[in-house]
């Protein structure tokens, strides 16, 4: 991902134009914009460093959870990411173009960008038929796939781009599909959640800037900075586990103590996210600290891991842990067993994720 | 001559809308409005457990987040005769309040801001003047000079290298942009502060329900549990922390929402204070109880209907009621068995897809058939608006205070008479006059939530009827809230303690909806006609009133089963 977008002003130099030129030039835009003489340094100095990466956010079958979240972002703002760091040429949220305008912005820069902007993609793809959603009267599938054949690299944001959310749980009615099912040809980044950690959301975003790649991800394409650990592993409450103090149900005395959630149907012990660690909404809280188990909402197909509320349901993924809160139960030695079988089940899982992801 | 224009995608909004409006000598003659995307996730929901779905259905949108969350547990605990916790009731309503807070501002800055607010003319203000006109308008600390220079520096920078991001292609410059450049620049800095802000109000989410957007909602009551003498629960530091949210939000809706709305009011008021009225009924479920869920007298928002713009009179509603709300699909892609004509309450509708479009890529829709996935509600077969102002114009009615004397307030300072609350701007000014209301309440609630934890009830849930085992054979349910958007309703049929049928009707169903069976127009579409439009273009005027609504439609087109046999339950209530 070797930046290859020259300034406006390396662009000047390359086609002839003298620095002298180029000056006259920014006072007249200067003049244009209706700026005192003092702003000539400023649009000399814009036009001088480096553009910001061009971004495309498309709007498929989705929420906009993933939009609101990004808009929570603390660190950096997202006032910083928008005004100083990406250029959002694109999302249907924000973006003051409306109907054909809107368009023209999004064929622009795929004309004048190929090959560098980065796609960012919210919500699911439906197959079953192309009517279940469209845009400017285009169908997702061919909004997506025009416009990913000539970005860089395509983040699909969420648990809708990722594997397809709700709207692809049991029966999947509009077969919703995520992102990387459809597009094969181009790297795709998926930052997993319902919706993913705002922080999350600008940590890869600023990782692909500041480091000119694409950040190391898991065997589901999710990046490792984020999604290596388990929700139980890095639990606050997980001494609780360890010492089989569990809450019985939702708000008794075990619960007004902040006890293990693991029986009220936890899905910690086979969720990867970074909840337990960055936290929510500049690390106030996440869903465990706040009293409700963890749903899962990272994972592929978690709606269909459901009932959320039963402590060991008979899913499939699930394996080995089933028999951890058994094991919580028994103090002493028997806690090291529960924490070697857990190690065990990283692994196991893991393996089985890899190989899902291969199959696909 | 008649000229048709179309705007899809129509952005600054939640979900897929397609307008399509034809005009006659620079005015709308007629407005076709069209949702165009669906996922199913009433469908999805059947067979789950009832305790789950307020997961599910939360996902129905994730602006208007926890709303449909909420709604969903009421549904069930209305199902199962459950009574939520005096203490967890008034936590649901500080969820409800942040709710709208975040939401109405984001919707004023960063959704409809673009629709009244030139960017570009911010680059010409004079700052010192900027200063002067925004001290004299409120007592937010920030409005030096030296603070709108910089806002502008930052604006002229960014608009000159050239890559102008989310301002790229707007109507800057269109001659419907009436504000002075320092008034557009005041506007700018504030969209920019508000997008800070908006991160902070919602932290009242994160503590209570776990993070946001999606927080976590249980039913019979809340997950969080309150502990003062704890720290691993929500205890006296958490609460101060709550209320310190509180407070700051409201500072800066009196001191930066509320003195910007007027600012743009009182310059488009003579316009935009007689366009866009639209349908001239009005509905709204009423919410925030003070009391149980279901004693609706005690809600600070009142349950009622006002029809023909009438307000010496409030019609009651009973959305249990198969002779008040049905649906038609004469326009929407969708067929009944008894044909497009009918009308069905939505616990005997059907759900048949039928899509009759155009393949797409398509310029135009087939109007004069079928062109929405949106159904047509309807109260007593006539059209409603929902929102805001429905909410207002309910509690104006029935002279329920504070809202009637904050409406003549407000009224009285823009020099205008109660007829303009029915227009694109009144719609805006009513978001405003509620959120300023609301964020009196919170702080009310949040002490009355003090006063309860004094006397020792911290009580988050009602669990006796948590287990299946001991819920009736069959049971049904209705829950009602009202969403920032407007008058929301979930259906629940329990029936082997799972999920056997599951419908909502939802704020922009009402709004954005197709015409009915009879050819009578919805809110959107009947708010457009006679609408000028300067440039066919440019159509900033559609933009203006649409946006005035709110529009959210990923909530709006959420109905149809696949197998195209989904027949609901005649007998349910």
């Amino acid at each position: 991902m070797k930046e290859k977008r020259p300034s406006f002003y390396e662009e000047c130099i390359n086609k002839g134009v003298s620095r002298r030129d180029f000056l006259k030039f920014c006072t007249a835009m200067t003049a244009l914009l209706g700026l005192d003489p003092g702003g000539v340094a400023q649009v000399v100095n814009a036009l001088e460093t480096k553009p910001r990466m061009p971004v495309i956010w498309l709007h498929l079958q989705e929420c906009t959870c993933c939009s609101e979240s990004f808009i929570r972002s603390s660190h950096p703002v997202v006032a910083t990411l928008l005004f100083d760091r990406i250029s959002l040429d694109y999302t249907e949220t924000l973006m003051a173009a409306a109907g054909h305008q809107a368009e023209e912005l999004m064929a622009e820069t795929m004309r004048n960008h190929r090959g560098e902007y980065l796609l960012m993609v919210e919500g699911s793809i439906p197959m079953k038929n192309p009517a279940y959603c469209c845009i400017g009267g285009r169908s997702a599938r061919q909004v997506v796939e025009e416009a990913a054949a000539g970005a860089r690299a395509i983040i699909a944001w969420g648990n809708c781009a990722s594997a397809g959310c709700v709207q692809a749980a049991d029966p999947n009615p509009t077969g919703a599909m995520p992102v990387h099912r459809i597009i094969r040809s181009k790297p795709v980044i998926n930052v997993q959640g319902c919706p993913p950690i705002a922080e999350v959301m600008a940590g890869v975003i600023v990782h692909m800037l500041t480091f000119e790649g694409i950040p190391q991800l898991d065997g589901l394409g999710r990046p490792k900075a984020f999604y290596s650990r388990r929700v139980h592993d890095t639990c606050y409450r997980r001494a609780n586990f360890d010492a089989g103090l569990f809450v019985e149900s939702f708000d008794d005395d075990n619960a007004r103590k902040g006890y293990c959630l693991y029986k009220m149907g936890c899905k910690g012990p086979n969720t990867y996210n970074a909840c337990g660690i960055i936290r929510w909404n500049e690390g106030v809280s996440y869903p465990i600290q706040s009293g409700h188990p963890c749903i899962g909402c990272s994972e592929a197909g978690f709606w269909d891991n459901s009932p959320f509320y039963k402590h060991n349901p008979g899913v499939k993924g699930f394996g080995i842990e089933a028999t951890a809160d058994q094991v919580g139960l028994v103090i002493g030695g028997v806690t090291l067993a529960g924490i070697a079988a857990h190690a065990v089940a990283t692994n196991i899982r893991k393996k089985q994720m890899i190989e899902n992801k291969t199959e696909e | 001559m008649k000229e048709r224009i179309v705007v899809d995608p129509v952005t600054r909004i939640e979900g897929h809308l397609r307008i399509e409006a034809e005009t006659e000598n620079g005015r709308i003659s007629n407005a076709f409005s069209s949702g165009t995307m669906v996922r199913g996730i009433e469908t999805i929901v059947k067979g789950r457990d009832p305790r789950d779905v307020w997961a599910f259905v939360g996902r129905v949108c994730g602006v208007c987040t926890s709303t449909h969350s909420l709604c969903s547990v009421r549904a069930v605990e209305n199902a199962l005769g459950i009574i939520v916790p005096p203490s967890a009731e008034l936590v649901r309503n500080l969820m409800i309040a942040t709710l709208y807070m975040h939401d109405h501002v984001v919707h004023f800055y960063h959704l409809h801001a673009f629709d009244w607010v030139d960017v570009v003319s911010a680059l010409k203000a004079d700052t010192s003047a900027a200063a002067r006109m925004a001290q004299d308008m409120s007592a937010w600390p920030k409005s030096s000079q030296g603070y709108f220079a910089a806002i502008q520096a930052r604006i002229s920078r960014f608009v000159a290298s050239g890559q102008l991001g989310i301002f790229a292609n707007g109507y800057w410059g269109h001659p419907a942009y009436k504000l002075s450049p320092e008034q557009n620049l005041i506007a700018v800095a504030h969209y920019l502060e508000a997008l800070e802000w908006q991160k902070e109000v919602v932290k009242v989410h994160t503590v209570f329900g776990g993070k946001n957007p999606h927080p976590n909602f249980v039913v019979g009551g809340m997950p969080c549990s309150i502990n003062l003498h704890e720290p691993n629960a929500i205890n006296t530091e958490r609460l101060a922390f709550v209320r310190q949210r509180l407070e700051e939000a409201r500072t800066f809706i009196d001191q930066v929402y509320l003195p910007d709305l007027m600012m743009i009011a009182g310059v488009y008021r003579d316009e935009w204070g007689r366009l866009g009225g639209g349908v001239s009924n009005y509905l709204s479920y009423g919410d925030f109880p003070m009391a149980e869920y279901g004693e609706t007298d005690s809600y600070l928002m009142p349950r009622g209907i006002v029809l023909e713009r009438n307000l010496s009179l409030v019609h009651p509603v009973d959305a249990r009621s198969p002779s008040e709300i049905r649906e038609y699909i004469r326009h929407s892609w969708y067929s009944y068995d008894g044909g497009d004509r009918e009308g069905l309450h939505p616990l005997s509708g059907q759900t048949n897809l039928n899509y009759t479009g155009p393949e797409p890529p398509y310029t135009h829709l087939n109007v004069e058939d079928k062109y929405s996935w949106i159904k047509t509600p309807r109260w007593k077969d006539m059209p409603m608006e929902v929102g805001p102002l429905a909410r207002l114009v309910v509690a104006y009615a029935a002279r329920k205070e504070p809202q009637k004397s904050f409406i003549d307030d407000t009224l009285k300072k823009l020099d205008l008479p109660a007829e303009a609350l029915f227009s694109t701007l009144g719609r805006t000014a009513a978001r405003g006059i509620e959120t300023a209301l609301v964020a009196n309440w919170a702080l009310e609630v949040f002490d009355k939530l003090m006063e309860n934890l004094r006397y020792g009830d911290s009580r988050m849930v009602n669990h006796t009827l948590w287990s299946p085992n001991l819920w009736p054979d069959r049971a049904e349910g209705v829950g009602l809230s009202e969403a920032p958007r407007g008058a929301l309703a979930h259906f629940m049929v329990i029936e082997d303690r799972q999920v056997e049928n599951y419908q909502m009707v939802v704020p922009t169903t009402w709004n954005a909806s197709p015409r009915d069976a009879v050819g009578v127009l919805s809110a959107f579409e009947s708010a457009l006609i006679g609408t000028p439009v300067h440039d066919a273009n440019q159509p900033l005027e559609i933009l203006r009133t649409i946006h005035s609504y709110d529009p959210c439609l990923a909530c709006a087109v959420h109905l149809w089963d696949e197998s195209g046999s989904y027949v609901h339950r005649a007998d349910t209530f």
